[in-house]
């Protein structure tokens, strides 16, 4: 069996015996159920991902007014889909960038990994990881790249970095050959990555024919 | 403080590592440590997010590059239980080594004794009303000061002492360069500053490139324009 594919019946990591450590400790304090440990995983391991940014993308793909509302506040426009941030979703507020012909967005959190949880989830590791927050402030063209997506020299590149509590989402460019699409089409269109701005949203395979 | 945490504009790292359809968790006790989070909370420990924040950015700085991001969440949460007087070091120690820790293993945390005073979490959220006016207004010119807070602070060293400018006002917001120590919240107001890649980069940048960073009033000096 190759290394690659066992990770959890290799040698325990520093931090995983150091975590069962602290875990048996806090049981035994009575701070810690195991219940919760199976809760964390069923809540954001199944529940929460990015469908809330996606129902915000496609509301915005198919209502005008919802467009402008949710680029002038962000967090009420959410709101009225029933997304509440606040601070325990990581989201206290909301802004919403736009990617048009002549720009592209990308999100990051240099200082951590602040990210609108409320929206799309837990981060992907590459998010949290060393190299996308050390150079995507610096060379974002070349770590769009990375991820397959040339963004046009003359187009602008804005890049947000998370410094404060205030959480950013991109609103993709909606593809072609998705006119009469139903919002609820829409939504299965939109990964998260496109809500980061490391990707586009893609046509729809059916269309794309 | 420049920890190793400030990562922005850091070169060295290489290229990224995507992995398609990745769990929310890679392994069971990564799911443990977000748990005991609400632990921390429970048990008084956690103080504000801006204090979980900072014992991260206390953790080794080789454990803070080594243990993937749960990893730093646990090297902040030992510390955040030891100085809170929840558990010690030594019971830790102990345990880790009974499970089959090497007695020469790294340990990320990094408490603090006397620890700064733990000031709890405000569950109604950072934002704060402001009778002071903001300093700076929509696309004022600004400079960032070039010295920072000596422990937390949300100004990366990327954008010390570079010219900015303002394209939002955001009102006021808890300053987390005192809140994270205990010493009170001290609002502020908060901007969002645009920087052209080359004021950050130099003039072999990547072209048309614009960072925006939201910034906290303390961080931010007016700046003349040259005519």
């Amino acid at each position: 069996m190759s290394h690659d594919h066992d990770h959890d019946h290799e040698t325990p990591s520093g931090p995983a015996l150091r975590a069962e450590a602290l875990e048996a400790l806090l049981l035994e304090k009575g701070l810690l159920d195991p219940a919760e440990v199976d809760a964390v995983i069923a809540n954001y391991g199944e529940r929460v991902g990015p469908l809330n940014g996606a129902r915000v993308v496609a509301r915005a793909w198919t209502d005008e007014a919802y467009r402008q509302r949710l680029l002038a506040d962000g967090t009420a426009a959410a709101a009225e889909l029933g997304i509440v941030g606040g601070p325990g979703g990581q989201m206290e507020r909301l802004v919403v960038v736009e990617n048009g012909p002549t720009v592209h967005n990308v999100v990051v959190c240099t200082l951590c990994s602040c990210y609108p949880w409320a929206l799309l989830g837990l981060p992907p590791r590459w998010y949290k990881d060393p190299a996308y927050r050390s150079r995507v402030v610096r060379e974002p063209r070349a770590v769009l790249r990375e991820f397959g997506l040339e963004v046009p020299a003359e187009k602008a590149l804005k890049v947000w970095d998370s410094s404060a509590e205030v959480r950013y989402l991109v609103l993709p460019e909606r593809p072609e050959g998705t006119q009469g699409f139903s919002e609820e089409q829409l939504v299965a269109l939109v990964p998260r990555e496109a809500m980061i701005g490391v990707a586009l949203v893609s046509e729809p395979p059916e269309a794309a024919a | 403080m420049q920890g190793i945490h400030d990562l922005g504009g850091r070169e060295g790292f290489g290229v990224l590592q995507v992995e398609k359809d990745e769990p929310a968790f890679h392994h069971r006790w990564e799911a443990a440590v977000f748990a005991m989070m609400f632990a921390a909370g429970r048990a008084g420990a956690t103080g504000n997010s801006d204090r979980f924040r900072h014992a991260i950015e206390r953790i080794d700085p080789a454990a803070y590059l080594e243990d993937s991001y749960y990893g730093r969440w646990l090297g902040g949460l030992e510390t955040l239980f030891v100085e809170a007087g929840v558990l010690t070091r030594e019971a830790i120690d102990e345990r880790a080594q009974r499970l089959g820790a090497p007695l020469t293993a790294r340990v990320a945390s990094r408490p603090q004794a006397p620890p700064d005073p733990i000031v709890g979490y405000d569950a109604s959220g950072c934002l704060r009303d402001l009778s002071t006016p903001p300093r700076f207004a929509l696309g004022d010119a600004v400079q960032t000061t070039l010295a920072s807070s000596p422990g937390h602070t949300r100004l990366p060293a990327y954008a010390r002492g570079r010219p900015g400018r303002i394209t939002a006002q955001h009102g006021g917001w808890v300053f987390p360069d005192t809140h994270a120590h205990g010493a009170g919240e001290q609002p502020a107001h908060l901007y969002t500053v645009a920087f052209e890649g080359r004021d950050l980069w130099g003039p072999g940048s990547e072209p048309g490139v614009v960072v925006h960073l939201d910034l906290f009033e303390p961080y931010l000096l007016p700046r003349k324009e040259s005519p």
